[in-house]
């Protein structure tokens, strides 16, 4: 028997676009930071930031922390942080604008670069927030959810008509006292 | 048909599917008229259950109509109105005939997977990855049912698909959590979540006659429900639970304890969440044992610890000095349903309880990508969603 319809993609899902942007946000931040981590000469060179390869290295490793942060079920605090992280970036790179560097164009341009990864950022995690957030400010009472037709009092033990199975006992019984007679009776 | 499936980290989505078809004679198809978003689904949700594959159907707690039934099944006829337990059972094995339905050694048709896994298979179960069948899922306009002549719950006639919908899955859930403590008159029974598994519990431990349920949570909404239910409440946010227990019980701790919580347990204040999200994070750990640490901590020796609360995989840090020490009792397990759900018919029927007390949303199926993500974050006062094809 046929009921309907076939194989199509979806109308709705879960993913929201913050949490989509928030995926690539931690592809890329764990992309850039295996680079830093492992290329950081290519980096400090078209910096004209001979020297601060260790630097880099840690800047590649706050980048794949905050990657797979971005990248887990959870990813709000990782983007926020990156937010710090971008604004530490923009700090590494200030010495680099200094005019006697024969490549400051282009560290203008990554700081370019890291101010439009910043927006996208601080964008993504705010739009997260506002999605996921548990709204506390809101109150909902449950109170007469009790689900007995009757007072709470009037149900307690109602059910002691109930069996606990055999292997689900606590042998012995818990509050029961000791004798060797009671055990034998028991066991 | 259209159905919820899975495509990766919280990312459902509402497809359409092949419709499905008996494969075996024992099989019933069944429209599904009612059909709720479990705890457990949050799992694979956020990914901690392994084996999804993208496009697999999703959701295991479901009713509706018998449309067609497989020529072996001599106990369903088209029209029969039904709840089916999420665990597949087929009845005749060792471990059904002794009610161990959870641990069906026949109804796991990716046994060999689960065997590697976790040494020994458990049953199959719908909509829960393919370490457990890789059945097709409830979330659905329609869902094949395997081993339907025994796995299936009649609905007698004037309850609502409200009344009896839980019998699937959650009730009978928190009843086994609180039969397997053994619950006596002079006992505290302390229950940590107050989700829809925990509200369960609640209600099972004050008919099973507990002197005193707790409940511990941190959303405030749920934790109103769970004192409407007869439990005192303790909110981990603002009060210490070690403390707190202790007081209530004069210092001896509780004498039972329930994880109603699982694997992704949350924790404020405390080192060893922080210690579990870096792990988890980095692959270290799948799973977050906070709640197993605390029912450990607290518990009174030679009490009892039962753990509805799904893991699985690793877990860290476990204390184990203190469980053996205390002769602490571990009961666990996926639920046993079809062990309780004739009497549980028979309470709901005699008006003990009215399970539809949880249900605090109902939509229709196309809106539940997002009714994963808003009872995940709790939002809008959600504890339970109910979805209709
Ligand atoms: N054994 C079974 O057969 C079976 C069946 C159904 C559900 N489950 C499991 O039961 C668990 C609960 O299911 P649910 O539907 O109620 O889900 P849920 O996610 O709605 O409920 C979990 C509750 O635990 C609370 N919580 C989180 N951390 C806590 C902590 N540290 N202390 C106390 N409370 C904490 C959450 O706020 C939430 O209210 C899940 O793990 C689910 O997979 C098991
Ligand atoms: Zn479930
Ligand atoms: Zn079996």
């Amino acid at each position: 028997m046929s009921y309907s319809g076939k194989t199509s993609s979806s109308m709705s899902q879960s993913l929201g676009t913050s949490d989509k942007l928030a995926r690539g946000i931690g592809w890329f931040s764990v992309g850039m930071g295996l680079f830093e981590l492992f290329a950081p000469r290519t980096l400090t060179h078209a910096l004209g930031m001979e020297g601060k390869e260790t630097l880099v290295r840690a800047c590649g490793m706050r980048q794949i922390i905050s990657g797979i942060g971005a990248l887990s079920d959870n990813p709000t605090p990782a983007i926020w942080s990156r937010v710090g992280g971008d604004a530490l970036d923009i700090a590494a790179l200030t010495p680099g604008l200094r005019d006697e560097n024969p490549q400051k164009h282009n560290v203008e341009l990554a700081m370019t670069f890291v101010a439009v990864t910043c927006a996208a950022d601080l964008y993504c995690a705010q739009a997260l927030h506002k999605r996921h957030k548990y709204p506390s400010s809101m109150v909902y009472d449950y109170s007469d959810r009790s689900g007995f037709y009757r007072l709470v009092a009037d149900m307690h033990g109602a059910a002691s008509d109930f069996e606990v199975p055999a292997n689900m006992r606590a042998y012995p019984p818990m509050w029961a006292e000791f004798t060797p007679e009671k055990e034998s009776g028991l066991l | 048909m259209k159905a919820l499936c899975w495509h990766g980290k919280n990312d459902i989505r509402y497809d359409t599917v092949p419709d499905p078809e008996i494969e075996h004679g024992r099989d019933a198809i069944i429209k599904v008229s009612s059909c709720a978003i479990c705890g457990s689904d949050m799992h694979l949700y956020d990914h901690f259950i392994p084996t999804m594959e993208k496009g697999d159907v999703v959701g295991h707690e479901f009713m509706g109509e018998v449309m067609e039934v497989g020529a072996e099944n001599k106990e369903l006829k088209v029209g029969d109105r039904i709840v089916v337990p999420f665990t597949i059972t087929c009845g005749e094995c060792e471990q059904c005939r002794r009610g161990n339905f959870s641990v069906c050694e026949r109804s796991n048709r990716n046994k060999s997977l689960a065997d590697k896994m976790f040494g020994h298979a458990g049953a199959g179960l719908f909509g829960y990855s393919h370490l457990t069948g890789g059945y097709a899922g409830g979330q659905a306009e329609y869902v094949r049912v395997p081993f339907a002549d025994k796995t299936h719950v009649k609905v007698p006639e004037g309850l609502t698909d409200e009344q009896v919908l839980f019998l699937g899955d959650i009730f009978p859930t928190g009843w086994q959590a609180a039969a397997q403590c053994d619950i006596q008159p002079t006992d505290t029974v302390a229950i940590w979540g107050a989700g829809p598994v925990g509200q369960f519990c609640i209600r099972s431990a004050v008919l099973l006659g507990a002197r005193q349920v707790i409940c511990i949570d941190n959303v405030p909404e749920r934790l109103s429900m769970a004192e409407a239910g007869g439990a005192i409440t303790i909110n981990f946010d603002s009060e210490s639970v070690l403390e707190r227990l202790q007081e209530l019980t004069h210092g001896k701790g509780p004498e039972k304890c329930i994880d109603a919580v699982g694997l992704e347990a949350h924790a404020t204040r405390s080192l060893d969440s922080v210690y579990d999200r870096v792990k988890q994070a980095v692959m270290l750990e799948s799973d977050r044992a906070h709640v197993l640490r605390e029912m450990i901590y607290v518990c009174r020796p030679a009490g009892v610890l039962s753990i509805p609360g799904v893991y699985g995989g690793l877990v860290d840090k476990i204390p184990m000095g203190a469980l053996m020490n205390k002769g602490l009792t571990v009961r666990t397990g996926q639920t046993h349903v079809k062990r309780w759900t004739d009497d549980l018919m028979n309470r709901i029927q005699e008006g003990q309880i009215d399970p539809s007390f949880v249900i605090t949303h109902t939509v229709g199926l196309d809106q539940g990508p997002e009714m994963y993500k808003t009872f995940r974050e709790k939002q809008d006062g959600c504890v339970k969603v109910v979805l209709k094809p």
